[in-house]
Order: structure tokens, then sequence, then C-alpha cells
């Protein structure tokens, strides 16, 4: 399975996750885990996703997600979870 | 699973301190393109590197996009030209530049000589091309090999190579002697090596390998914030942490590479290389330790445990550790350094001391114009005499910025910095640089 990490952060607002989740939902991305927060109106939300399902490259990916950070201003960021297993995990 | 605060520390250090991979460097061998004729060794030099190292480039901005992780160079570095080509090397430094611009890396390293004994005609040639090559390519790095601990010090090689920093200095004096920033001299050069200017491909390496080079002083620095006035047991212990999970990301993007171009993983090079950025210093991680500049009495000590504690921790994060490994003391690249040189705190004198103890050497240090070759030769000759005696790889690599005097400020930009132009010793040292021949290797035995 190759795991990605998706972190939101921005000025809370509403449909955040339906609009991320729907864009998911749409390339066949499946999410395993979310965690979401709000601190001070600021909204911060992770979410641990499937690529396999996909059948895309990963620039495609994330330049999908790209479109939902300019409609929402949020920062929006993908990278594979493998980085964090590397560094925190032996 | 890998929890929140795992995952916003991982961010925190690619975002806010510099944490990056300094470099992917894909060595490659050139001895198949060896030819008596320097024209034909250059078109197979050229399609040689054009072929292998196509994928180097999107490759490695794959994987930076992928993993999140900034990879700022993708460099080569080849067999030591004067292994390959008898003729004038002229011809193959400009493939050299030109296949590096082709296939759109940041530098290519190995218009090398490996002369510690003493030199070959083809390396007087490459030698006395140095100058002109590196005034006239933009991509090209270039390294010579003067000392090792198993044949001592070639004296030859050290007068010669200050008379070519000197005139290197001066074909590029538009630019503040920049030609120098691209020549390093060494003592006891290591193989696998992925930094530059000192890149090459040894001869005991395979046909074709990824080395990767980590750094983020920043990360350590703010660690070490943690532990302000804690002992040093402390202190070493949490650079040994910080060390380990900056390597194993440097493991996993040369494991990545290697798969995605199906050439070996050579090695990960543990080190801490500043940038002139703010917060991206080695200097700066010594003053957190408590000095007030480095160059402080206590600098050397302090450095020593940094080099020692970041080796140790980076070493169990990798299957295979080589190159330079340490801490990087390069002047014009650390903010920290530049202010304690400008401020006086940190002499040359200070820097040699700290040389012994360091990953490399006395690195991008701007020194007067009028600084003779001798002077010069007798700067590398005291390094290289650390390196052999000490069993560590050592070098020099400064520029005599025409034109300007001590207390002056020199401008490579980017990377490369800034620096204040720093005093040499004016005591005369020609007669003993005049010598030239070899000083023996050194007895291993009888320690003290």
């Amino acid at each position: 399975m190759t795991k990605a990490l998706i972190s939101v952060t921005g000025l809370d607002t509403t449909g955040i996750i339906a609009r991320v989740a729907t864009r998911l939902a749409e390339m066949n991305i499946n999410i395993l885990d979310i965690t979401q927060t709000i601190l001070g109106g600021y909204f911060t939300m992770m979410m641990v996703v499937d690529l396999d399902g996909a059948h895309m490259e990963f620039s495609a990916i994330d330049e999908a997600l790209q479109s939902v950070r300019d409609e929402m201003k949020m920062a929006i960021h993908i990278q594979r979870m493998d980085i964090f297993d590397a560094m925190h995990r032996i | 699973m890998i929890e929140t605060g795992e995952i916003l520390q991982t961010m925190r250090m690619i975002r806010e301190e510099n944490f990056d991979i300094r470099t992917i460097t894909l060595g490659i061998n050139l001895l198949d393109c060896s030819d008596p004729d320097a024209d034909r060794c250059a078109q197979r030099v050229y399609d040689k590197i054009c072929r292998i190292a196509k994928d180097l480039v999107k490759t490695g901005e794959n994987i930076e996009r992928e993993f999140g992780i900034p990879i700022v160079n993708k460099r080569i570095s080849v067999t030591p030209v004067s292994l390959i080509c008898q003729a004038d090397p002229r011809p193959i430094a400009r493939a050299l530049d030109r296949a590096a611009q082709e296939v759109g890396v940041n530098f290519l390293g190995g218009y090398s000589a490996l002369m510690h004994k003493g030199a070959t005609l083809a390396d007087e040639r490459l030698l006395a091309s140095i100058p002109e090559v590196l005034s006239e390519t933009k991509l090209l790095c270039s390294s010579v090999n003067v000392a090792s601990t198993r044949a001592g010090i070639n004296m030859n090689a050290v007068r010669e190579m200050g008379g070519i920093i000197k005139k290197t200095a001066e074909l590029t004096a538009d630019s503040d002697g920049l030609g120098c920033a691209k020549l390093v001299v060494f003592a006891n050069a290591v193989e696998d090596n992925p930094f530059m200017a000192g890149a090459f491909c040894g001869v005991g390496e395979p046909e074709c390998a990824i080395n990767v080079g980590v750094s983020g002083p920043g990360v350590v620095k703010r660690a070490l914030e943690e532990v302000r006035g804690e002992p040093f047991d402390i202190v070493a212990e949490t650079i040994k942490r910080t060390a380990f999970k900056i390597t194993r990301v440097g493991q996993l993007v040369a494991r990545e590479a290697s798969k995605r171009m199906n050439i070996p993983f050579g090695i990960v090079d543990l080190s801490l290389a500043p940038t002139p950025a703010r917060g991206d210093s080695v200097a700066h991680i010594l003053t957190e330790m408590g000095l007030e500049m480095a160059g402080a009495p206590g600098t050397t000590a302090a450095l020593a445990l940094l080099n020692d504690a970041v080796k140790k921790g980076g070493v169990m994060a990798s299957n295979h550790v080589g190159g330079l490994s340490g801490a990087f003391i390069p002047v014009s690249e650390d903010i920290g350094m530049i202010e304690a040189a400008a401020a006086g705190a940190l002499t040359l004198e200070k820097l040699e001391a700290m040389t012994c103890v360091c990953s490399v050497g006395l690195d991008m240090i701007a020194v007067p114009g009028d600084t003779s070759a001798a002077a010069i030769s007798g700067i590398i000759a005291d390094e290289a005499a650390i390196g052999m005696v000490n069993n560590k790889t050592t070098a020099v690599r400064v520029i005599p910025a025409p034109g300007k005097k001590a207390g002056d400020r020199v401008e490579f930009g980017g990377l490369l910095g800034f620096a204040p132009v720093m005093p040499v010793n004016p005591c005369a040292n020609d007669d003993f640089i005049s010598r030239g021949g070899r000083i023996p290797a050194p007895l291993h035995s009888l320690r003290n």
C-alpha cells in the first residue's frame, strides 16, 4: 500500500473536509485516517490516504489538490508517509 | 501509526529549520572513455554522461515532490580526468561542462588529479589547464589530491597549487576570484564524496553509484535550544538523536533514487552543510553550546563534540556511510562564521585548529588579493600535514580575491555566500616552499 499524508491548514470555513474528501473520492483515493482540530480559528487537518486505487501519477494527484487549495485558500500539502516512518520508526 | 506530534516535528524541520537533502550525486566511471585522442575521448565522455544521467534531475524532482523534502542539488562526479586522457585535457573539460548543462545538473566534479606521491604527465597537463578551464566553464569543479597518510605530502604539487590558485583568481577577477570556489586541494581525498567542489568518482568505485549528502544544521541548533544549560552528555545525546533522524531521510531518498534509476546505492554522507541563510548555520550550533561567537576559546572542543556526535547518530541510520561525513565549516557559506570572521573573533589560525576536528578543512575563505603564491602553498602544506598525521581528509579552498585587502567584503552569490577578507600571516616562507620534494609519510606507532 502506498500511503500519503495530506495536511490542510488555514482559516476555518464551511465545507473544507467535504471538498477535500470529494476530490479524493473522484480520484478513487481511500481515506484511512483523519485528525482535525481548530486552534484560535485556525483549521488544521491531517489525513492519511491510500494512493493505490488512484492509478495516477503522484504529480497529477498533487495538481488536483492544488485546485482545492486555490478554491478554498488553504495550504494543502501531500507527501508520502515513508518520510515519517523513516524518521520516527526503526 | 505515526503520531501527530511526530508528523508536525518532521514538517517543522523541513519548513522552518531548513532541513534538506543537500545533494544527490551520481558517480560515473569514465575509464572506458579513455582515448589517446582528446577530441574522441571528449565525445565519448559527453555521450556517456548524457546517457547515464539523463533522468537524474527529473528523478530528483519527483522524489522531492512526493516526499515533501527539498533536494537542493543534483550533481555528477566522474573519474579524475587525468586518468582518462594523456593529451591536452581542455576538450574534455568543455565536454564535461556541456554534458552537465545538457542533463541539467547544478555541478559536475572530477576535473581532478591524484598526485599525493607524484605527478604523471597527464597530471601536469591537467594542473596547468585548471585556471583557464575554471574561468571558461560554468559547472565544472576541480580537485587535486596532494597528500595522503600513506604517501606523505607531495611538496612539488603543493608549490604548484599555490600558483594555480592565484592564476585562477586572476582569470576570474571580474567575479572576485570565483573560479577558486570551484577548486579544492585535498589530503586523503575520498572516492565517494558527493559534495562540491571536491567530488570525483574514485577508481575503486563501481560503474556508477548514487551518493547522497544530507544537511540540517538548523535542526540541530533547534534541538539544542531544548537542552540549554544541560551538561555535555545531554548535548551529545541530543545531537546523536537528531542526526539519526536526518540521516534516515537521506537513506530513504538514496534508496528511492537508486531504485528509480536502477543505479546502485553508494553511500550517505552524514554532513552538516550550512548555507548563508539565517537558521542554517553550523557556527550557530557552536554558539548555542554557550560560546559568544565561533572562534571563542572552547570552539575546537565544541566542534569536536558536534562532529563526533553527528557521525555516531548518523551511522546507525544508514547501511552505508561514507564521503566526508561530519560538520563543514566554510566561512562564506555560513552566516555565523561570516559574522565571527567580520568581528575578528575567528582567525585563519583558529580555523586551522578547527580543521583538526571537523569533517574537512579550510573552506571558502577569502584572503587578500596580494597574498603570495608561496603563502597559499604554505597554507595548503599546513592543512595537508594535519590530514596526513591525523589520518583524516583535509582540504583547502581559499580565494585570493583580486584587488581586495583584509577587512573588505567579497560576494560570491547564492549558496556560496559572501565573506570578509581575512588577513594572512605576512612572514615570508618562499625558501620553505621552493624546496619541493616530498614530506615522508608519518610513523603511526609511538603515538603521543
